[in-house]
């Protein structure tokens, strides 16, 4: 089965195929044959196929060097757009309007594409993108699950795009239209299961063309299955095995056909979520290519509902599209069209802002493509602000904006009063949501579905709640972004399960992140897909009468939630309020770690500059500065110098004004390792130490990290143990926990406790076939933690470790140098027998190739960096490897009679040659080490630029680069464990029961 | 690059006083809409999520008081009516008017924007005098219908207040949807010609939609559109190559002078496809029984089999009442399509006799294009050798 695993597996296929692996096995592929995703995914290929079938196609070239580009950009006429066959979420890709740009773009997709080739194609921004899911079976049988239009247009990548269901501004001709078009071009390629297929469709008439088409599923799939209800993969799965589609019941009603297509009696709005913030150097404009990290999805009966949901659901800080706490800047005519015509993360905050200037929606539609329909409902939120603000808070007024999907605190803040006040007025005047069930038919059959949602557009409730069981609801983690992904969600599900496998009766989600098995409505007994805030999750509380709720699985989005639920009365399931609290408030917690007689770095909390100074002189720079209840990272940051001090407050009091920010000396030069257990409040299970491989510094997200340690005394080791029982029990912790610990000259620190899931639980739980939160399922409910011997983890003879995945390509212009930012998007882990089992398959799984020859460009900044890379150079040299190096780190090394190393020109150099730029277009160099100049820790203080342009090139042309000596170390004793070994292939086994 | 101009129109006829009450007592409080007037009709749901402009001039809802589950209705607005294909029949229209008796949605988009309108939803029910009513709980009114199955309603839009009891007591002595004649209303009175050509198909017009007459234009005949009460004898005095038997409103066994003219045309082996109520009066005429069902069918999303090969098709249906299954067993029709989900006669072949019929709707308009197929099936009975021109 190919068509399960995203692009990867499916380029995985297709590569099995061609080397005959498929064939010499006789393995059949099931589904979706490698034929059909040829023409699917070979641009020229579909193109054929989609006239043959008669859906029209944009006029278009597939070229293999510049020169044929710049022919057919000529032919076409500027602006072209240029697409990468064979590539993840439109990498490399995008919008040339001059041949400059055309050089670049096309320069950057030969590369990227596994094949070689990119598209040059006419360019139709204005168009409306619109797409359909489509599933089939072997027999002929075929359905439209769900169709979508993005409301940004052709303009913006389908991933950033603003993305309603169904179609809002498409008559019947022309959804009709598109669906055959859909259904027969689907039919034509021969798939078998589920594929998207994207058109673009002139807004002026009834023209349309087929962009492209993915046969497999995909994160619109994920959204058309949530968005319906109709479980699209499940369904593909048993089509593949060779179900017919009629066979299979509607899992929903459990009598009516799966062959049928969903009707929708609600809007969905997909909302992507970026992470700029994080890439100091970002660009944030969105295009052709895809820069999102996640996104959720929000129900409602009206767009303007929708939208506003969706917002509030990304976790940004924002509470709508209008008044929010950080009133949005104040920008004149000119800014503003020019805003409009080149969206970017906050496009639609840019039409309300044009909205109030008053400028028409005719114009604003002109220069941004969105259709006056989606114009005119950010009017109507608009115009409600406004209404808010003028007039007296009436009856009519709340229940209007309620529909429009403000928030209490929204209108709270536009009549000066705090949102529980609102909550309060609003409740005496009965306006409260209703609870309505996604059924996947619009209420014609009966459906005991358990998929719900709240809206202030209907009157009746679809259901009561009428047991007298217990009923606990556990919070998911939100949007897939930095510092919160995947592991969550793991959580929240194997808690679920956990609760239910002890004995709890009815156990509900709250989440909104289409991406993720926690919201699929099968797992739990309600699901509802719903916004993380503490409005809405005391609305399901009243409407579900909790008896509680589970705030540990849901990463740092339900944990920020904790001590707001608690102060309304909620209960909280586990570790209660206050000892989370007596944890995450740094005096209370240093004044257990102090009592304990357990060491931290040397700490203070500031409210104010001069003080945060005169500490920062005391211990001397420098010194990590971060509010508390931290997100991912976000805002923390090492700080060098007064000056940066001082900006940086003035920075970080926009990130959480109610939170004071704590200044912690930074200790170079430290390994860094953490624990994740479980505790009942008198028993601890340590899941295991978990050690990083790069120093202290690179935020724990985005350094390996390796089980067992790999470098830790016993005694080190001891202690850490010693430290995790005391501390667990002292906080009364039920439930997971994560603490992380610094050692500085085989001294112990304590930095962190985290009194929930972590990251790395899943890894760890894997990695002792110990599922840490089914454990934790039994401690929050009080329940006494089974037996578990104390140093199980450390009898376990193979190795785990664990690499991030980064997505530097997408964003262009962001420097991949790590550092207390977290920035990566993704992790594999890898088990073998040996570290560098482990380890090479890590690197391997997240896109390092590791070359059996061929050339290393070294250049490091800063003799202690030359220093320590000296015995990378040697080995790297004694295995073969061809070495080239910068003036000064060549000097360097030719000084300590490394032996030939050549020497190249700074890419700010261009006349002297050899030059690096030429060696990196030319595919002359298969890795590069770089280790930067001052400190790998801060990032632009004295950042060479010369540098970070190698960086940016290497990431863009697809050449591994190692920017910490830690990594270039471990790098090359991968290459050279190679050398005389093979990496073991085995599966991973299950949990064991305890 | 070519920037396109979307013409867009605001609603005007919108912020009326609005109420629905329903036979069994149920109040909706909503906006009305369109025009100021009240009436009664049959209460029915439709699950589609596009197409008001087709369902609204479907002369099948003909006494009915029209609800969409979709929640945003008029975002596209209504296109030109006065724009007619070369044979001239309505581009964009089912019939020459809007034929519910009022229309129940959740939100009236106050804007519309379309390259193909020219007018607002509310614009085009105040012209054709209709009244609508927005911000009604649909789905709990969906659910309703469901459980209860449809039933007599009121729909009351007014510049002042609404009497909830006046409009209760007359909707008590509003003559009952079961008891109401239509064809005189829906058919047309003298037979019409569209198209030019030797070959011809009669249509029997008991409330026919455009797009049967265009589909079976599109097959290359030219179509002679009949009175629903035209004989069998005047039929075949027109000596066509095949009859279709349209859509309509209503209880087939009420067009007893139909179900005679379809008697002849299966005892003369008259090559005939029927669609919805004469797949009903087809079934009739061959025997059969018919009965209402509790809430109707009406949307596009229904899955039928095709029992002759097994394979299912997404249709767009609109009825009330359906062939009973048990009954075609005494007659020489046999099951053609099912209803997968209940298992409810869609259509029917005749055994040796060239007459198919289904319940379903081949022509779309609004819903999917899948059996378009059907018409050539008609085709293919009129044979290959008469089908050429």
């Amino acid at each position: 089965m190919l068509g399960f695993g995203g692009q990867t597996a499916l380029n995985c296929g297709v590569k099995l195929e061609e080397l005959g692996i498929l064939k010499k096995y006789g393995v059949r592929v099931l589904g979706t044959q490698i034929k059909g995703i040829e023409a699917t995914e070979d641009r020229q290929r579909f193109k054929d196929a989609m006239i043959e079938c008669g859906v029209p196609v944009l006029k278009s070239k597939t070229v293999y060097n510049f020169e044929e580009a710049k022919n057919i950009a000529n032919e076409l006429g500027y602006p072209v757009i240029v697409r990468v066959a064979y590539t993840l979420g439109g990498k490399g890709g995008g919008v040339a309007h001059n041949e400059i740009e055309l050089h670049e773009i096309v320069a950057r997709g030969l590369t990227a594409s596994l094949v070689g080739q990119v598209l040059i194609e006419e360019y139709v921004g204005h168009w409306k993108q619109i797409e359909y899911e489509v599933m089939a079976d072997y027999h002929g049988n075929n359905v439209i699950i769900c169709n979508m239009e993005n409301v940004l247009s052709m303009r913006v990548h389908t991933g950033d795009n603003i993305v309603v269901a169904p179609s809002q501004t498409l008559d019947n001709y022309e959804y009709q239209m598109l669906r055959s078009a859909a259904l027969r071009a689907a039919k034509h390629v021969g798939i078998v299961g589920e594929c998207n297929i994207q058109f673009a469709l002139d807004p002026d008439s009834d023209k349309y063309v087929a962009i492209e088409m993915n046969p497999r599923l995909s994160r619109s799939s994920a959204l058309a299955s949530k968005a319906t209800g109709y479980p699209i993969a499940y369904m593909a799965a048993k089509i593949a095995m060779g179900y017919m589609l009629p066979e299979l019941v509607n899992r929903i009603t459990k009598t009516t056909t799966a062959c049928f297509e969903p009707s929708l009696d609600y809007i969905v709005c997909k909302h992507p979520r970026w992470d700029f913030g994080k890439f100091e150097l970002a660009n944030r404009s969105l295009g052709p290519t895809m820069k999102s990290v996640g996104e959720v999805m929000a129900i409602g009966l009206c767009f303007e509902e929708s939208l506003q949901k969706s917002i509030r659901m990304l976790e940004i800080g924002n509470d709508g599209l209008v008044a929010n706490r950080i009133s949005d800047k104040t920008y004149d005519v000119e800014e503003l069209e020019n805003k409009l015509q080149n969206p970017d993360d906050l496009i639609l905050y840019h039409v309300a802002a044009a909205l109030r200037q008053g400028i028409s929606i005719e114009h604003i539609y002109k220069l941004s493509s969105i259709d006056p329909w989606f114009i005119e409902k950010i009017r109507n939120i608009v115009e409600a602000e406004k209404k808010l603000t003028e007039s007296k808070l009436d009856t009519k007024a709340l229940r209007e904006a309620k529909k429009l999907g403000f928030s209490d605190k929204q209108i709270g803040r536009l009549v000066s009063k705090d949102d529980l006040e609102i909550r309060k007025i609003r409740k005496d005047a009965g306006i409260v949501p209703v609870v309505k069930q996604v059924d996947t038919l619009a209420a014609e059959w009966p459906a005991k579905t358990n998929y719900l949602y709240l809206t202030y557009g209907g009157n009746v409730n679809d259901f009561e709640i009428s047991s007298q069981n217990e009923k606990i609801a556990v919070l998911g983690a939100g949007p897939y972004r930095i510092g919160s992904s995947v592991e969550f969600d793991w959580g929240t599900v194997n808690m679920v399960w956990g609760l239910k496998a002890n004995g709890v009766k009815e156990v509900s989600v709250i989440n909104c992140n289409p991406e993720t098995v926690s919201t699929d409505y099968d797992i739990c007994d309600r699901l509802y897909f719903e916004e993380l805030t503490l409005e809405r999750i005391l609305d399901i509380a009243e409407f579900e009468k909790l008896t509680g709720i589970v705030t540990a699985v849901g990463g740092q989005t339900a944990n920020n939630l904790t001590p707001k639920l608690a102060k309304n009365g909620i209960k909280i399931i586990g570790t209660s309020y206050e000892d989370i609290d007596r944890a995450e408030n740094r005096s209370s917690f240093s004044k257990v770690l102090d009592e304990l007689r357990i060491l931290q770095p040397p700490w203070q909390a500031f409210s104010s500059l001069s003080d945060a100074k005169k500490f920062a002189a005391k211990v001397g720079y420098p010194v990590l500065v971060r509010p508390s209840y931290v997100l991912s990272g976000a805002a923390m940051k090492v700080v060098w110098s007064e000056q940066q001090l001082k900006k940086y407050l003035e920075q970080a009091a926009l990130v959480s004004p109610d939170y004071p920010v704590v200044i912690t000396k930074f200790m170079l030069n430290s390994l860094e390792a953490e624990v994740d257990g479980v505790s009942d409040g008198k028993h601890v299970i340590i899941g295991a130490i978990v050690e990083h491989i790069e120093g202290a510094g690179i935020h724990s997200g985005d350094s390996m990290m390796c089980i067992p340690p790999w470098s830790l005394s016993n005694k080190v080791t001891e202690t850490i143990l010693d430290y995790t029982n005391k501390i667990a029990t002292a906080f009364k912790i039920k439930g997971p926990f994560n603490l992380q610990f610094l050692i500085n000259s085989d001294m112990v620190y304590v930095i962190e406790l985290n009194i929930r899931a972590s990251r790395s639980m899943p890894f760890v739980s894997k990695f002792v076939k110990m599922n840490l939160i089914n454990l934790a399922a039994g401690a929050v409910l009080g329940k006494e933690l089974p037996k578990v011997p104390k140093d199980r983890w450390r009898k376990i003879h193979s190795y785990g470790i664990k690499v991030p995945q980064f997505s530097f390509m997408q964003l262009e212009g962001a420097d991949i140098i790590l550092g207390v930012e977290m920035q990566s998007t993704g992790e594999a882990a890898c088990f073998g027998d040996s570290f560098y089992d482990a380890l090479s398959k890590g690197l391997i799984s997240v896109g390092y190739s590791l070359p059996k020859e061929g050339t290393g460009l070294i250049t490091a900044g800063g003799s202690e960096n030359k220093e320590k890379l000296l015995q990378t150079a040697l080995l790297l040299k004694s295995l073969g490897y061809k070495l080239l190096a910068t003036e000064h780190t060549a000097e360097f090394l030719s000084d300590k009679r490394i032996g030939n190393v050549d020497v190249v020109y700074k890419i700010s150099e261009p006349q002297r040659k050899p030059n690096i730029a030429d060696l990196l277009y030319d595919r002359k160099i298969n890795f590069i080490i770089n280790v930067p100049s001052t400190s790998t820790l801060e990032k632009y203080v004295g950042m060479l630029y010369d540098e970070y342009q190698i960086r940016r090139k290497a990431v863009e042309l697809g050449v591994p680069v190692l920017t910490t000596t830690e990594l270039a170390d471990s790098f090359s004793k991968t290459l050279e464990w190679l050398r005389h070994n093979e990496t073991t292939k085995k599966p991973l086994e299950p949990y064991e029961i305890l | 690059m070519r920037v396109s101009k979307i013409p867009t129109k605001k609603a005007k006829h919108v912020n009326k006083f609005g109420k629905l009450i329903l036979e069994d007592g149920a109040v909706f409080d909503g906006m009305g809409f369109g025009y100021t007037t009240t009436v009664f009709g049959e209460a029915v749901f439709n699950t589609g999520m596009v197409g008001y402009t087709e369902a609204l001039t479907d002369p099948s809802y003909s006494g009915q008081i029209l609800a969409l589950t979709y929640p945003l209705v008029g975002n596209y607005g209504v296109p030109d009516p006065s724009i007619k294909d070369t044979d001239g029949i309505r581009k964009f229209f089912e019939s020459d008017k809007i034929q519910p008796r009022g229309l129940v949605i959740h939100e009236l988009s106050m804007m519309a924007s379309h390259w193909n309108m020219v007018m607002t939803l509310d614009e085009w029910l105040y012209n054709e005098k209709i009244p609508g009513i927005s911000g009604i709980d649909t789905r709990a009114l969906t659910v309703k219908l469901r459980t209860k199955g449809v039933m007599m309603a009121a729909l009351a839009v007014s510049d002042k207040e609404i009497d909830e009891q006046d409009l209760k007591k007359k909707l008590e002595s509003a003559k009952k949807y079961n008891d109401e004649e239509f064809m005189g209303a829906v058919s047309t009175k003298e037979p019409q010609i569209y198209g030019t050509g030797i070959d011809s198909i009669v249509v029997v017009d008991t409330g026919v939609k455009n797009a049967i007459l265009r589909n079976v234009r599109k097959l290359g005949y030219k179509v002679i559109r009949v009175p629903w009460n035209y004989s069998a004898e005047k039929i075949l005095a027109y000596n066509p190559k095949g009859v279709v038997l349209s859509n309509g409103p209503g209880d087939p066994v009420k067009c007893a002078d139909t179900m005679k003219t379809a008697k002849t045309l299966i005892e003369k082996n008259v090559p005939t496809l029927g669609i919805c109520l004469g797949a009903q009066i087809l079934g009739l005429a061959g025997g059969a029984n018919t009965y209402k069902l509790k809430y109707g069918h009406r949307g596009q999303n229904k899955s039928c089999i095709d029992l002759d090969n097994n394979q299912v098709y997404v249709t767009s249906q609109n009825h009330g009442y359906c062939i009973d299954p048990d009954s075609l067993k005494k007659t020489d029709f046999k099951l053609w399509f099912t209803n997968t989900d209940d298992k409810t006669v869609e259509g029917i072949k005749h055994k040796e006799k060239k007459i198919i019929a289904v319940q379903f709707h081949p022509e779309a308009s609004p819903g999917p294009f899948d059996c378009m197929f059907v018409f050539e099936e008609l085709k293919k009975l009129v044979g290959e050798e008469n089908a050429k021109r």
